[in-house]
């Protein structure tokens, strides 16, 4: 689960880590105050939107004067901001975070994820903040540290000292980054984080380091552990079928193509995805039904697919481990029926008693083609998308 | 031989009397897998499926002396059960469950390599010895005792594996889930090292998917550690950058982790592809038959 720039702000806060200024608003009428109790002669305007690039596609502004703001505010509150990263429809601005202004002599870079090689917490550095860091990698690797840090480690110190020569830090800045390294280790792993970024992570005028931007992002399988993060969810950044398919537990991501797919088990799901392409296809999206692929979640998944209205035609791939196919068969049945499709649906059973199931289909009294060898199923399918 | 598991294995399930160890128990003991009992903790002294109920993992090594534990509770309850089974002295812990936190998987991984206990899972079907013993969620009547070892980060993707190589005549040595999360208890290098010294093994089938780089390392040890043909198909060539696919670890994350990287690594190291998931047992026939 991802966190606004706000809300990644607050946790910094909380953890003593060095932020500007800042209040949230909703409306645009109510910049003036906001500016007025941050005070100040100059602000940063800021659109929160659950995307990078936001600078360069207008959606930060710099105003030294809070009428300015207001019209920053009407002009984005209610739309949608595109960045190079989002989709081209963009992501929806529903609220704008107001900051002093902090005079930027450098832009650093820093950042922290669970590494999966050396399974520790590394944070990654460089001296070279406020551009994307990938470009960094690719163009100037010696510029950036990957550094791994065990929480309580004698060695964090060390660890930090590391980082800081990396990133140029002067005695004292060096002196200010030891703490800001315990404390984002600390917020990192008490509110289960998988990614904190903080692009730039400045230097100011008064040649102190300060923390511009933050993106968070959330392990979603520790949210359980985690109320007051779990209350900061918006759902409105999210794809609509996406967060749909989330609420009934299904795992879905919409993709580009005209063949919808419903599939049981992430790999076989993405197996069956790249099937689909290799036959001259393009697969509609992604989706696990689970392991279970009951009436009930087969039609959940049916109606999901369905709002996409690109979906010519739906291939839906099932092996039968534990549930037979007979009863699989008999759920998709009803399934249909329920929800009233009226575009062919292709139908892949293997496993624990597929002909049967396959015979349950053909007999069905509605438009199934059941076809058991995936490619000849996945051929029929690209074929009906035509 | 096979690895991991066989008939004399003696397992342990722990979540014993849910929903989940019940049904899957069940399966396994009709496939013929050695259960000695089960833990949840208050049941102690009921017998669930004729088999009896402890309290603790440390109480049931004193009375039935398993070495194999399988893990069925809840993902917030994981971390303490695969400690405490590594602790009361379990070498082998398979986890099937889903949706343990990772920081919580980073905790445990550190403690089972003190302890020197081996941790298949979390987030997969566990481990099956056709014939022999079955400890997992897999359908057992897919598999046959034969020369194929297999080895995978999917559920159901193994199955399709296990069932063109069973349809082929092959059959398997023995299959494992090493699960779809980022921090697995297993690598796919642990389980090729086994399979390598494994006389029944001739040929390994790995099934790899976007995420990590977990493929690209075991193309390097293949290249200088296995003499057996190594068949591999990656899952996730049409998935989109930056998205989550169903498993925690199935993420292209800084353009890291394509299909596309690691299919290359794993060509330049001498690994068989199969470019098409249907074609994965055909692709074993290919090379074993040249």
């Amino acid at each position: 689960m991802n966190l606004h720039e706000y809300q990644g702000k607050a946790l910094f806060a909380e953890y003593n880590l060095p932020v500007s200024k800042g209040k949230i608003i909703f409306k645009a009428e109510d910049v003036i105050e906001a500016c007025n109790e941050i005070g100040g002669s100059k602000w940063v305007v800021k659109a929160q939107v659950h995307a990078g690039g936001r600078g360069k596609a207008g959606g930060v502004e710099l105003i030294d004067d809070p009428n300015e703001g207001v019209k920053f505010a009407n002009k984005w509150l209610g739309k949608n901001l595109i960045t190079y990263q989002t989709d081209k429809d963009g992501q929806p601005v529903n609220s704008i975070l107001i900051e002093e202004c902090t005079e930027i002599v450098k832009e650093l870079y820093l950042s922290a994820v669970i590494d999966r090689e050396s399974q520790k917490i590394v944070f990654i550095g460089s001296c070279e903040g406020g551009v994307n860091i990938e470009e960094v990698a690719k163009n100037a690797p010696e510029k950036i540290i990957y550094q791994g840090v065990t929480y309580g480690d004698k060695s964090l110190p060390e660890d930090a000292t590391n980082i800081a020569k990396v990133l140029k830090l002067d005695e004292k800045q060096t002196d200010q980054f030891l703490p800001i390294i315990e404390n984002l280790l600390r917020l990192f792993i008490e509110k289960d984080l998988s990614l904190l970024e903080i692009n730039p992570l400045v230097i100011n005028e008064k040649g102190d380091l300060h923390c511009l931007d933050a993106k968070i992002n959330i392990d979603s399988n520790a949210l359980y552990r985690q109320p007051e993060l779990q209350d900061m969810y918006d759902e409105s950044q999210e794809d609509p079928q996406e967060a749909e398919a989330a609420k009934s537990d299904l795992s879905y991501v919409s993709l580009d193509g005209n063949i919808g797919c419903m599939v049981n088990g992430a790999g076989l799901a993405m197996g069956t995805m790249d099937t689909i392409k290799f036959f001259g296809g393009n697969p509609a999206n992604f989706l696990d039904v689970g392991g279970t692929a009951t009436q009930e979640r087969v039609a959940k998944a049916f109606k999901i697919i369905l709002k996409d209205p690109e979906v010519k035609v739906v291939l839906v791939n099932i092996f039968g481990g534990i549930v037979r196919c007979d009863l699989i068969a008999e759920g998709i049945i009803a399934a249909i029926k329920e929800v009233d499709i009226n575009i062919p649906v292709v139908v892949r059973l293997e496993g624990n008693n597929a002909e049967k199931g396959s015979k349950i289909l053909s007999k069905a009294n509605i438009k199934i083609e059941s076809i058991n060898n995936l490619s000849h199923a996945a051929k029929k399918a690209v074929e009906l998308a035509k | 031989m096979s690895i991991l598991v066989n008939k004399d294995t003696r397992l342990i399930v722990q979540g014993f009397t849910g929903s989940q160890g019940t049904l899957h128990s069940e399966q396994s003991i009709e496939y013929g897998t050695n259960i000695v009992g089960g833990v949840t903790p208050g049941k102690g002294g009921q017998i669930h499926l004729q088999k009896p109920v402890f309290n603790s993992v440390e109480e049931a090594i004193k009375e039935v002396e398993p070495n194999a534990s399988i893990i069925f509770v809840p993902a917030k309850f994981c971390k303490s059960s695969i400690i405490e089974a590594a602790q009361a002295g379990i070498k082998l812990i398979i986890c099937i469950t889903e949706g343990i936190p990772t920081l919580d998987m980073l905790d445990i991984k550190k403690q089972i390599d003190e302890l020197g206990v081996r941790l298949i899972g979390p987030n997969c079907p566990g481990v099956i010895t056709p014939g022999e013993a079955k400890l997992g969620i897999m359908p057992g009547n897919i598999h046959k005792p034969g020369s194929i070892g297999i080895i995978s980060r999917s559920g159901t993707l193994t199955y399709e594996a296990v069932k063109q190589t069973t349809d082929l005549g092959f059959g398997q040595s023995s299959c494992v889930g090493i699960g779809g999360d980022p921090i697995p208890g297993s690598s796919f290098i642990d389980m090729l090292k086994l399979f390598e010294e494994d006389d029944q093994t001739e040929a390994i089938v790995m099934v790899g998917e976007i995420g990590g780089n977990a493929e690209e390392s075991a193309a390097e040890f293949i290249k200088s550690n296995i003499t057996k043909p190594v068949i591999s198909y990656i899952a996730g060539k049409t998935a989109p950058a930056g998205k989550r696919m169903g498993h925690a670890g199935a993420i292209i994350a800084g353009g890291k982790g394509t299909a596309e990287d690691k299919i290359k690594k794993l060509k330049e190291c001498g690994v068989h592809i199969a470019d098409n998931l249907v074609s994965i047992g055909s692709k074993v026939d290919e090379i074993l038959k040249s």
